[in-house]
C-alpha cells in the first residue's frame, strides 16, 4: 500500500484553535488499520486532545515500536517528526531523543506485545528513569500483524478466536507502572472518547512519566465472545475510579458537580484537572492505595479506568541528570570543545 | 651468564589481584619514565575482583618500542598459585626477584638464572601492626628495593609519590619511609645492581602516558558529544567513566552549574544503544562504549541506524570470546561482526585507532563521520589499547576546526521553499539531508522508517524505490572512502615484493617487526589500514606486491576477508598472520611468521636465478 494523500479542500467556516489551526492540521495520513479497529479511535483522541491543548503539531515528536499500534503515528500530527523504531524498543529512542532535546512533548505509541513482552524491559526502565513522556498502549491483549496470538497482557482463560485458551498469567502493565514509579498513571478504553481525550491531556501537561494503558479492541482477531479484551467485555466491567474534565487555568471552573464529588488538581504549568469521583473515597494521590484497589476490584473481575495515580510534583531524568536548560543538540562548538589550553593541562597531568 | 642489559629489558609483576600491587607497579613503570626511558606497559589481570593471578608487564625500551615483547628478564614473584609458570617464563640468564620470608624447596627454583630473596612479609610483619598496612607498604617497600637493583633513582620514585598523596603529607611520609626502607635494605643485602639498568636518557620528549579508553573518552568530548549511553562491560566501562570524570571537568554550565552532557547507564546494550539512535535522531551527539556481546545485541538497532541514516558513535573495545575470561585478555576479533553488522544488507563505517593518541583522535573525528556520513561509526579499540597506559605523542587540537555537523536543513532553508526530501541525493554522493525534529511548523517534518519508504520518507512497499534507495546507500558508502582516515605506508628501504597490511593495536609489534626484518634482510612494505571501507589506496598497495601478509589478532584472519570480499582480492595473495591466544601480538611473533614465509621465497629466487 502506498502513501494516500487527503484532499486539501477547507472550508472557509471550518472551527479553529487558539493558534488558528483546523482539526486537519492535525491528522497525519489516511489509516490502513482495520476498520474499527480501536487504534484509530486512540488516534483521533490524540489529535483532539493536542488540538484542544493548542500544542504546535511540530513541537511534538511521535515514537512507536512495532505492531499495529506502532503504525498509527503515521495517522495523526502529520507535521510532527515520527519514528516507527524497533519492536519493543521505542522506549531507548524515546529516551535518546528526550536527552537530546528537552523541550519537544513526546508521545510514544506501543502495544501490549511492544511494551509487555518483548519489550517489557524498556517500557519498565524509561519508567523508573522518569522519562518526560506520554506512553500510550493500545492493548487488546493479542498480536494483529502476525494475524492473532496471545499477547502476555491476555487474561488467564481469554480465548483466542481459533479457541485456543490462554493458560499464562496476565501482566497488568498499570499494576508495573504503579510500582516503577511512574507519576501519571491511567487507563482507559478506545471506546470511551469522554475519559480518553481529557486523559491524554492531562498526560501531556505532566512533567514526568505518564502512563495510559488503552484497552483497544482488536476488531480482526479478538472482539470475540471469550475474549477479555472485546468491546462488550470492557463495556460490561468497566469500573471508572473517576470521570475528568482538563481545564485550563483561562478557564473557569463551574461548579456543577456536588463539591465532595469532585477533586481539582492542579498541574505544575498551571492547568488543572477536574476529577469527578466516581469510585467512593478514591485517593488518586496515594499510590499504595491505588495498587491495593486495582488489584481488588480485578479480582472481582472488574476493569478499572480513569485517572488512577498521580503525583503532583514529579521530577523527571533532566532533573534527575541536572542537565542545562538549553537542549543538548543546540549547544555548538563554543559550549562543547574545551580548546588547547584545556588539553595541555590534561597533557601536563599525564607526565 | 646473566643478561646484562641497559635500558633494553622486561620486568614481570606476578601478583594476586586485589592486593594493592597494580598502583605500586605502575609507579615503578612511571619512574623508569621519568628517567626519560620508554615504557610499554600491560595489564594481565582476571575476570575478578580479589585473590585471582594478576600480571603487570613492563618493557622498558631505550629504542622506544612499544609493542609486548614476550618473555621476561626479571621476575617479580608475589603469587605462589603461579609461581612455576612464572619461573619458567624467565628468559635464560634472567633474574627472579621473590619475597623469601617463607622458605621454598630448591627444587623450585632454575640454575640458569639469578635468584634473589628478600623477607617482605617478615619485613612488614615486623614494622607495621595493621594487617592492611602490611599489605600495602610491601608493595611500594618492592619498588625500594627493585630501585637499587635496577640502579634507578630514587628521588624520582619520591616524587612519584608526593604527586601520588599531594595534600596528604602524613601518606606522603609513611610511603617515602616504606620505600626508603625496602632501597636500603637490598643495598645492604643484595648485590646492586643486577646486570639490569635503568640509565638516565631522553627518550620520552613532550609524550604523555595515557590509557587508551581515557584518551577515546576525552576524544568523545572534543568531538562535541553530549549523550553516552551505556552499558558496564569489560574492557569499555573505563571508556564511560573517563567521560564522566572529563566531562565534569570541561563540560559544565559556569553560570548554572548545570551539565552541558548526559550519561544514562542503560539496562542493557539494546536499550544504550537504542538511546544512541534516539539522540542521533534528534540531533544531538551520542555514543556509546562497548566490547563484542554489547555488539551482538545491538544488531537489530545497528541495522535500523543504517537505513533509517542516523548518525551515532560505537567505541567497541574488543576482547576475547564469550562469558568471563577470556574477555579480560585482547583480540581484534569483531571487525566482521562490525563491519556487517545486523540484518538485511548493511556495511559500516570503521576507524582503526593504534593508540591512546589516535582513540583521541578518531574518537572525535567519528562524531564528525558520523553526522557527515549519517550512519553508525565504530571506533575499534580492543582491551590492549583501551585498558594499558601507552606512550603518546600529547593531545592536540586544531584550533580553527568546527564540528562538521554534515547535511542538515535549517528553518531558515525550509522557510527559503528549498525540497526536502530526506532519502533524496541532491549532491550526488548519497547523503540526502535531514531535518531535526521540530525545525519548522509546516515544512520538513519527516516519518522514521527503516526502508519502506521513498526518496521523501513516504510509505511505499514498491520495488523501485527500495532498490534505488540501497544503490544511494552504496553511493554513499563510495563517499566514505574518502572521508574515513586514510591508510599510513612505511616503505623498506629497497624495493620489495612483499607487503604486510595490519590495523589497530599490531602497529607497535608491527613497526619493531618491520625493524627486526629488514636487519635479517626480508624488507616488507608495510600498510597500516585506518579505517573502513577501504580507499584505492589499500588496493593499489595489494597490487603492487606479489604477496601481502595480513597481520591481525583473530583467528579467522577477519580484516582478510574483508579485503577479498570486498575487493575480490585473490586469497592466495593474502597471506594470514594470525595471533589471538589473548595476550597482545608481539615483534617476535610477527618476524618468526613472515620470516618462515618469506625466507623459503628468498632462497627459491636465488635458486632460479642461479639457474638461469
Amino acid at each position: 500500500m502506498t502513501f494516500l494523500p487527503k484532499p486539501k479542500f477547507r472550508h472557509p467556516a471550518i472551527e479553529t484553535n487558539e493558534l488558528g489551526l483546523t482539526h486537519r492540521d492535525y491528522e497525519g495520513s489516511i489509516s490502513t488499520l482495520c476498520a474499527g479497529c480501536g487504534h484509530d479511535s486512540i488516534s483521533s483522541a490524540i489529535m483532539h486532545a493536542c488540538y484542544e491543548l493548542n500544542l504546535p503539531p511540530h513541537r511534538i515528536a511521535k515514537l512507536s515500536g512495532i505492531g499495529c499500534s506502532s503504525k498509527t503515528p503515521t495517522y495523526f500530527l502529520g507535521n510532527a517528526h515520527g519514528f516507527n523504531s524497533v519492536h519493543g524498543r521505542m522506549p531507548s529512542v524515546l529516551t535518546g531523543a528526550n536527552v537530546a532535546n528537552r523541550e519537544l512533548i513526546y508521545l510514544g505509541v506501543s502495544g501490549d506485545g511492544d511494551s509487555a513482552s518483548i519489550g517489557f524491559g524498556q517500557f519498565a526502565h524509561s519508567i523508573r528513569r522518569g522519562v518526560n513522556m506520554v506512553y500510550i498502549v493500545a492493548n487488546n491483549g493479542v498480536y494483529g500483524l502476525t494475524k492473532g496470538q496471545f499477547s502476555a497482557t491476555a487474561d488467564k482463560g481469554a480465548k483466542l478466536k481459533k479457541g485456543a485458551v490462554n493458560s499464562d498469567s496476565p501482566i497488568d502493565l498499570v499494576a508495573m507502572a504503579l510500582q516503577l514509579g511512574a507519576t501519571f498513571v491511567a487507563r482507559s478504553f478506545s471506546g470511551d472518547k469522554g475519559q480518553l481525550v481529557p486523559l491524554i491531556k492531562a498526560a501531556i501537561e505532566h512533567r514526568g512519566p505518564a502512563f495510559i494503558d488503552c484497552i483497544s479492541p482488536c476488531v480482526a482477531f479478538n472482539n470475540h465472545e471469550g475474549s477479555t479484551k472485546s468491546f462488550d467485555y470492557v463495556r460490561e466491567h468497566n469500573e471508572a475510579v473517576n470521570a475528568l474534565d482538563f481545564v485550563t487555568e483561562r478557564a473557569p471552573i463551574t461548579t456543577s458537580y456536588a463539591p465532595g464529588d469532585m477533586q481539582v488538581v492542579r498541574l505544575h504549568d498551571g492547568t488543572f484537572i477536574r476529577l469527578r469521583k466516581v469510585g467512593a473515597d478514591y485517593d488518586v494521590h496515594d499510590r499504595i492505595a491505588a495498587m491495593n484497589y486495582i488489584s481488588t476490584r480485578e479480582a472481582s473481575g472488574e476493569v478499572v479506568t480513569g485517572l488512577i495515580y498521580l503525583e503532583d510534583h514529579p521530577e523527571d531524568m533532566h532533573d534527575h541528570l541536572d542537565t542545562v536548560s538549553t537542549p543538548l543538540n543546540r549547544l555548538g562548538d563554543a559550549e562543547l570543545v574545551p580548546g588547547q589550553a584545556a588539553l595541555d593541562k590534561i597533557n601536563a597531568g599525564l607526565r | 651468564m646473566s643478561i646484562h642489559s641497559v635500558n633494553d629489558f622486561v620486568v614481570r609483576f606476578a601478583n594476586v589481584n586485589g592486593s594493592g600491587s597494580a598502583s605500586a607497579n605502575q609507579m615503578f613503570g612511571r619512574a623508569v619514565l621519568r628517567m626519560g626511558v620508554p615504557v610499554a606497559t600491560r595489564n594481565i589481570f582476571p575476570s575478578n575482583i580479589q585473590g585471582l593471578p594478576t600480571w603487570y608487564e613492563v618493557r622498558v625500551s631505550g629504542e622506544g618500542w612499544l609493542g609486548a615483547r614476550g618473555g621476561a628478564d626479571l621476575v617479580v614473584a608475589m603469587n605462589p598459585q603461579t609461581w612455576d609458570k612464572d619461573v619458567a617464563s624467565i628468559d635464560p640468564g634472567g633474574y627472579l626477584f621473590y619475597d623469601s620470608s617463607r622458605p621454598i624447596p630448591a627444587s623450585k627454583f632454575r640454575d640458569d638464572i639469578t635468584v634473589i630473596g628478600m623477607p617482605l612479609t617478615e619485613i612488614c610483619n615486623r614494622e607495621y601492626s595493621d594487617s592492611r598496612q602490611r599489605q600495602l607498604f610491601k608493595n611500594i617497600i618492592c619498588v625500594g628495593a627493585l630501585t637499587a637493583l635496577l640502579d634507578m633513582e630514587p628521588e624520582v620514585v619520591e616524587q612519584l609519590l608526593s604527586e601520588q598523596f599531594a595534600g596528604k603529607d602524613k601518606l606522603i611520609a609513611a610511603n617515602h619511609t616504606a620505600f626508603r626502607k625496602g632501597r636500603q635494605w637490598a643495598l645492604d643485602h643484595l648485590a646492586c645492581p643486577i646486570g639490569l639498568r635503568v640509565q638516565r636518557a631522553d627518550g620520552v620528549g613532550d609524550r604523555i602516558y595515557v590509557e587508551g579508553n581515557a584518551a577515546a573518552a576525552l576524544g568523545a568530548v572534543y568531538g562535541g558529544a553530549t549523550v553516552c549511553a551505556w552499558y558496564p562491560l569489560t574492557p569499555s566501562t573505563s571508556l564511560a567513566e573517563a567521560f564522566t570524570s572529563y566531562c565534569k571537568k570541561l563540560r559544565i554550565e559556569p553560570q548554572t552549574g548545570h551539565k552541558r552532557y548526559a550519561i544514562v547507564q542503560a539496562e542493557d546494550e539494546l536499550s544504550s544503544i537504542g538511546m544512541v539512535v534516539g539522540a542521533g535522531w534528534n540531533g544531538a551527539r551520542a555514543f556509546t562504549a562497548t566490547s563484542g556481546p554489547g555488539i551482538s545485541l545491538m544488531q537489530e538497532f545497528l541495522g535500523l541506524a543504517y537505513f533509517a541514516e542516523i548518525p551515532g558513535v560505537i567505541f567497541n573495545v574488543q576482547r576475547g570470546g564469550p562469558s568471563t575470561g577470556m574477555p579480560t585478555r585482547t583480540q581484534q576479533s569483531d571487525v566482521l561482526a562490525c563491519a556487517y553488522a545486523s540484518h538485511g544488507d548493511t556495511k559500516h563505517v570503521l576507524v582503526f585507532p593504534r593508540d591512546p593518541g589516535e582513540a583521541f583522535e578518531m574518537g572525535a573525528q567519528a562524531f564528525d563521520l558520523a553526522d557527515r556520513l549519517q550512519t553508525p561509526v565504530f571506533v575499534m579499540l580492543d582491551l590492549d589499547i583501551g585498558m594499558n597506559h601507552a606512550l603518546t605523542a600529547p593531545f592536540k587540537v586544531d584550533g580553527a576546526r568546527k564540528l562538521d555537523r554534515g547535511k542538515v536543513m535549517t528553518y531558515d532553508d525550509l522557510e527559503s521553499g528549498r525540497d526536502f526530501g530526506r532519502y533524496l541525493d541532491v549532491d550526488g554522493d548519497g547523503i540526502p539531508y535531514r531535518t531535526y525534529p521540530g525545525v519548522h511548523p509546516s515544512r520538513g517534518s519527516y516519518f522514521t522508517r527503516g526502508t519502506t519508504r521513498d526518496a521523501y520518507a513516504r510509505y511505499t512497499e514498491e520495488g523501485g524505490p527500495y532498490v534505488e534507495n540501497m544503490e544511494r546507500l552504496l553511493k554513499k558508502f563510495e563517499t566514505a572512502k574518502s572521508c574515513v582516515p586514510a591508510p599510513i605506508v612505511n616503505r623498506a628501504a629497497r624495493p620489495t615484493k612483499l607487503g604486510v597490511v595490519h590495523y589497530g593495536s599490531t602497529a607497535a609489534a608491527m613497526e619493531e617487526a618491520a625493524h627486526l626484518l629488514a636487519q635479517t634482510g626480508v624488507d616488507v612494505d608495510v600498510l597500516r589500514v585506518r579505517g573502513f571501507p577501504f580507499c584505492d589506496d589499500i588496493v593499489d598497495f595489494i597490487a603492487a606486491h606479489d604477496r601481502v601478509f595480513v597481520v591481525e589478532q583473530n583467528r579467522d584472519a577477519q580484516l582478510r576477508t574483508l579485503l577479498m570480499v570486498e575487493h575480490g582480492i585473490d586469497p592466495a595473495k593474502l597471506i594470514p598472520v594470525l595471533h589471538y591466544d589473548g595476550s597482545p601480538i608481539t615483534a617476535r611473533y610477527i618476524v618468526k611468521a613472515i620470516a618462515g614465509a618469506a625466507k623459503p621465497a628468498a632462497e627459491r629466487k636465488q635458486k632460479v636465478e642461479a639457474k638461469a
